[in-house]
């Protein structure tokens, strides 16, 4: 994008671009979610949705300006081939079908998520067969669908033959193979007289069992003799929910994977968790497969953001759609009785049974709201909807279901509506502002005597910057890489971006170890400093210690001489005078609290509540370089292996006799791993 | 004396059931022939053209079951290239067919654009993976 932007003539530095990705792509977003509500329910609802997912917290925790993470541009390509797919059923047209399969490609290049769609669209197709709904439409949607989609994502170097190996897959090619016997079958009931279609219907069937049998017998012998039975670890990690606190510690140990509280559903998507029930009622009122589908969608999505909180993020955009057929039907009822009433009374029945069609809908969004605003509306809406209830049965007698709400009732709940959302608006401004727009670097804190402003990490990092070698290789948790690298431009071990878990676990091991065995490994890979956050002066909850733990499971998983078991005390972790020998000792402990006596807080850690068990200790393997004002970035230098030549050569961090030490420890260096 | 004769009885009926079974098939074969005679023949080409799709698509199968699978790339593009044709034609069957009401008036001209796109938009994907 910077590249046409600058061959367009205008300036934009490549910051800039990426700042702003973000928010382009949400604008689309919510594009794409009109035309999606527009294909299922019709132009209202479709604005509706649209203005909902403008601005539902959860998607905008991905796409704030100056987020650069492929999740904003994701939901919109998820969006837009549902949209796609959508489209094309209620068309049938191949030229959508073509698009869909491009936007899916778009999908697979944004995010691994892209196997989301592959397993939903064929559930939805197997669905329709099912719950006959079958027509060649479907075919249309999803045939080319699978063929285009399947070498389209071959084409992404990260998927590659993944697309026909492994399990994700096969439920695509699966009910490919079904739809295409479904869809002979349908032609051959179509050219065939009945007596002779029950007769092919019983050879086929005597056939086919036989067949199918005999290949599904081949198919789960191949498939069972893969460990995983084909899956791969994310796959897995989602239908088992424990399969990753067991099996793969670095995927539980993000935060992100962590299953959702159940305050978390409210801040995220507010008021739509309880319009979208309503919206999947106002689905069933005419079952189309476009609306089968947002149901089928709206589920599935559901129970994984169960699984995890980062797919919160795909639950969102089927709840935005959800609530916005949900309000934009609960408008129209209202609206239209009012305009009834304005208008002529014997007229238009046709209004009034659309009404009909719609009291389920606004009885359940009449019960919501009655849950949602203060009891002292409660006698009111008790009351309206006793007022429904006795005019179906009084005008039921006509034959012709005539409702006809009062004009003073609907445009109380329009007000009550729009009063909704308001509260919805404010809400997501608010979380914006507080939880999802602040900066994580520098942390601000508000005490009596006003505003703190803990600026440590840049502090920290600008001494790195500054007052080392611009070839120092700096060691600290792969969460701090990023920054690092960005902000000291310096050279991390691990960052953010670090897929191969045994890096990480060399990392996690070195900290977990005793002194000499953690500067050994760190000698190995070249390290000069290491960096250690340490929260427990000011009372920082996320620092290192408390993500000590991880650390050691993560490195017990690839070392087997790290026992998370050494580090306990009755199952729990100490730090206190309760704390094992092994964690008294290890590399993590000492940097934290080395020093940590002399200061005010005199030993307590703020965040653990506890005095430390080591109090008083000297370092042999390593030196202070720096520590920031508040002590929370804590620098360590690795010490020079001593000279084994001639005397004492007295270890100095100063800058003359470093050339000198470094020339001679490169001739001492012993390599550990070989 | 009667097991035999019993199992004589059996054995006639077996035959007499099969006689009819194939008899049936016979019949379904024969009016299967009939009503797919009755088809025009515009779709009748069509039909040869997935059928001449598929066909290659099994060659394709069998010779690397013989050869091996080493470019995989490539065997899957030729593979599906053949699959995806063989679809879009089926999709092309299903649009143009003036049988099927739900496209009555989709004018058959944009249905043959539309099967020219995606060939189009297929067999460049295909050009590119072949490698």
């Amino acid at each position: 994008m910077w590249w046409l932007l600058n061959s367009l003539n205008i300036p934009l530095s490549v910051e800039t671009v990426c700042v702003f990705t973000a928010p382009i792509f949400s604008a689309n977003a919510a594009w794409a979610t009109y035309l999606l509500t527009k294909e299922v329910k019709g132009t209202g609802a479709g604005l509706t949705a649209a203005a909902l997912l403008a601005m539902v917290p959860s998607y905008i925790s991905r796409s704030v300006a100056g987020s650069y993470d492929n999740e904003a541009v994701a939901i919109f390509a998820l969006i837009l081939t549902f949209y796609f797919y959508v489209k094309t059923l209620n068309s049938g047209s191949l030229f959508y079908a073509t698009l869909n399969a491009l936007s899916y490609f778009y999908m697979v290049c944004s995010w691994g998520g892209y196997t989301f769609i592959i397993n939903l669209i064929p559930m939805h197709v197997l669905l329709c067969i099912v719950t006959g709904r079958y027509s060649s439409r479907l075919y249309i949607a999803y045939a080319p669908l699978v063929v285009l989609g399947t070498l389209l994502a071959s084409l992404v170097p990260v998927v590659g033959f993944n697309t026909v190996m492994t399990s994700e897959h096969f439920s695509s090619f699966l009910v490919f193979v079904i739809i295409h016997m479904v869809a002979l079958v349908y032609y051959i009931k179509g050219i065939l007289s009945p007596k002779m279609f029950k007769v092919a219907m019983t050879l086929a069937v005597t056939i086919g069992l036989t067949v199918c049998c005999a290949v599904i017998a081949i198919f789960i012998a191949s498939v069972a003799s893969s460990p995983t039975k084909g899956w791969s670890g994310r796959s897995l990690s989602l239908l088992d929910p424990t399969y990753a606190s067991k099996y793969i510690p670095i995927i539980a140990s993000v935060s992100e994977h962590q299953p959702p509280t159940w305050p978390l559903y409210f801040v995220d998507i507010n008021v739509l968790a309880f319009l979208v029930p309503a919206g999947i009622i106002a689905c069933f009122s005419p079952l189309s497969d476009a609306s089968s589908f947002m149901i089928l969608y709206l589920a599935i999505s559901a129970y994984f953001s169960g699984v995890m909180v980062r797919l919160m993020l795909v639950l969102a955009p089927a709840a935005c759609v959800m609530s916005g057929i949900a309000l934009s039907e609960a408008f129209d009822v209202f609206t239209r009785s009012i305009k009834f009433q304005a208008g002529d009374i014997n007229s238009e029945s046709s209004i009034a049974q659309n009404d009909v069609s719609n009291v389920d809908s606004n009885a359940t969004t009449d019960k919501s709201e009655t849950v949602s605003k203060e009891p002292s509306r409660k006698n009111h809406e008790k009351e309206k909807e006793q007022e429904i209830v006795k005019k179906v049965t009084s005008k039921s007698q006509n034959g012709k279901k005539l409702l006809v709400l009062p004009q003073e009732v609907s445009a109380v709940v329009i007000l009550l509506l729009i009063a909704l959302g308001g509260f919805y608006v404010g809400h997501c401004v608010w979380t914006t502002a507080t939880a999802y727009s602040a900066p994580a670097i520098v942390l601000k804190s508000y005490t009596p005597d006003g505003l703190r402003v803990f600026d440590d990490f840049r502090e920290a990092y600008a001494w790195l910057q500054h007052n080392t070698d611009v070839d120092d290789k700096v060691a600290s948790w792969w969460d701090y890489g990023y920054q690092i690298t960005a902000m000291a431009n310096r050279t991390v071990i691990v960052d953010n971006n670090t897929w191969n878990n045994t890096h990480i676990a060399t990392v996690g091991a070195a900290v977990s170890s005793p002194e000499k065995a953690a500067w050994e490994i760190f000698n190995s890979l070249d390290v000069k400093y290491v960096l250690v956050v340490f929260g427990g002066l000011v009372g920082y909850p996320s620092d290192d210690i408390d993500k000590f733990i991880w650390m050691v499971r993560i490195a017990g998983g690839v070392f087997p001489h790290i026992r998370e078991q050494d580090y306990l005390r009755d199952g729990r972790y100490h730090i206190d005078a309760h704390a094992t020998p092994t964690m008294l000792n290890c590399l993590m402990y000492k940097l934290s609290y080395y020093r940590f006596v002399e200061t005010e807080a005199e030993g307590f850690d703020k965040v653990r509540r506890t005095e430390i068990g080591n109090k008083k200790f000297e370092l042999t393997h390593f030196e202070e370089a720096f520590t920031t004002e508040h002590w929370m970035v804590r620098i360590y230098k690795l010490k020079l292996p001593k000279n084994r030549i001639q005397g004492k050569l007295k270890n100095k961090s100063s800058s003359e006799t470093y050339s000198s030490n470094q020339t001679r420890a490169r001739n001492t260096r012993r390599n550990p791993w070989q | 004396m009667i097991p035999v004769h019993l199992h004589f009885e059996e054995i006639e009926k077996k035959l007499r059931m099969a006689k009819s079974t194939s008899s049936d098939a016979q019949m379904l074969i024969r009016s299967l022939r009939t009503a797919y005679a009755a088809t025009p023949t515009n779709l009748k080409i069509i039909d040869l053209y997935v059928v001449y799709a598929i066909v290659t698509a099994v060659i394709q199968v069998v010779y690397m079951g013989v050869v091996g699978s080493f470019p995989f790339n490539s065997f899957l593009s030729g593979v599906l290239s053949c699959v995806g044709t063989a679809v879009l034609a089926v999709c092309l069957r299903i649009q143009v067919n003036k049988e099927n009401k739900e496209f009555k008036d989709l004018p058959p001209e944009r249905a043959y654009a539309d099967f020219i796109l995606c060939n189009l938009v297929l067999h460049l994907v295909i050009m590119n993976f072949l490698g």
